[in-house]
């Protein structure tokens, strides 16, 4: 008789997305449970407890603690959706980058410097108007639209002043007037899933800052970016989120490893909860 | 009926009937965030403060 497989979704909170998560899980049957990573421990000498798992879904809303449980699994030998070496990169939006022109991928132009003097003076390079984004984080929080140089030295000495050492890794990307939108697509293995435009009057479209989401039809160039975006950075379930420059095209923003997806399944109609199941599902019977 | 009482305010906050432990609520009165920590009998707790690195 078949092993019935056990999978764990590790979580921080029961956002609408594990709602819908849990309830794909019980609709499958699938025995599951939930970790909440407030509550977990690893023991390093005692793997046993967590190699119990055929697979683990990581959901965690802190990106610390969703890495180095992701860490700690996979060295246990554990499959996790997504992979450590996935969340490491796609955690870190100036990794992400790296990884993207590594891959000769189109991208908004990006710079860093660790300093706020030659953080300047990249920015002077560029010319305003520029972005800056602080490599972890999320929902549009802390991005900073400098539109003189007064704004940059100001922005820059708080960051270095205020901030943790993190936000001395400063990340510099050119500001690009977007029609009103961006493009998020979901990317499930070697598919895409389907695709919406965020619209917003705001520069930052995200949906946490009030973005309004609607069906965008997934052409074979957007198609062919997100699989090749999400390629090079180690694939999984993950959302590709993609600029349209006025003169240059699409250009992939940045790349999600553990989406919400509030906006986009009702927009979509696609039960994304079930694919994500399926996919881990998927990477649990690898193992066996 | 699950109801509790915001830890905030003291108001009487009536939890809908598929709510799950681990959810955020926020109360009515004052708008306080509010994680559910336990069913039946339910039980809420001021929810955790926004860290720097969550998001998706």
């Amino acid at each position: 008789m078949q092993k019935r497989l056990r999978i764990g979704v590790l979580y921080s909170r029961v956002r609408v997305e594990e709602k819908w998560i849990f309830g794909a899980m019980e609709k499958r049957g699938i025995d599951y449970e939930r970790l909440d990573d407030r509550a977990i421990s690893f023991d390093l000498e005692n793997p046993a407890p967590w190699r119990a798992f055929d697979a683990v879904l990581e959901r965690s809303i802190s990106y610390t603690s969703g890495l180095y449980a992701l860490r700690m699994l996979n060295a246990f030998g554990v499959p996790t959706v997504n992979t450590a070496a996935v969340a490491e990169i796609c955690g870190d939006k100036l990794t992400t980058s790296a990884m993207l022109a590594k891959a000769g991928l189109p991208q908004p132009h990006n710079a860093t410097a660790f300093t706020p003097e030659a953080a300047l003076e990249a920015i002077e390079a560029f010319g305003y108007p520029v972005v800056l984004k602080p490599v972890v984080g999320s929902w549009g929080r802390l991005l900073a639209k400098i539109n003189d140089r007064d704004a940059a030295e100001a922005v820059l000495e708080h960051k270095a002043t205020l901030g943790s050492v993190q936000h001395s890794v400063f990340y510099i990307q050119e500001y690009i007037a977007k029609p009103g939108r961006d493009i998020r697509a979901i990317v499930i293995g070697d598919r895409v899933l389907t695709a919406m435009y965020r619209k917003s009057e705001h520069w930052i479209t995200n949906t946490a800052r009030g973005g309004q989401g609607e069906l965008c039809p997934i052409t074979p160039e957007i198609e062919a970016l997100c699989l090749g975006a999400a390629q090079a950075v180690g694939g999984g379930v993950l959302a590709v989120d993609l600029i349209e420059h006025p003169e240059r095209g699409y250009l992939i923003n940045e790349i999600n490893h553990t989406m919400e997806f509030h906006t986009m399944q009702p927009v979509s109609g696609i039960d994304i909860a079930d694919e994500i199941v399926s996919y881990t599902i998927q990477n649990a019977e690898c193992r066996m | 009926m699950n109801t509790v009482s915001c830890p905030e305010c003291e108001a009487e906050i009536t939890l809908e009937a598929n709510v799950e432990v681990g959810e955020i609520i926020v109360c009515s009165d004052c708008g306080v965030d509010l994680e559910v920590t336990a069913l039946n009998p339910a039980a809420v707790e001021l929810a955790p403060m926004e860290q720097e690195d969550w998001g998706e």
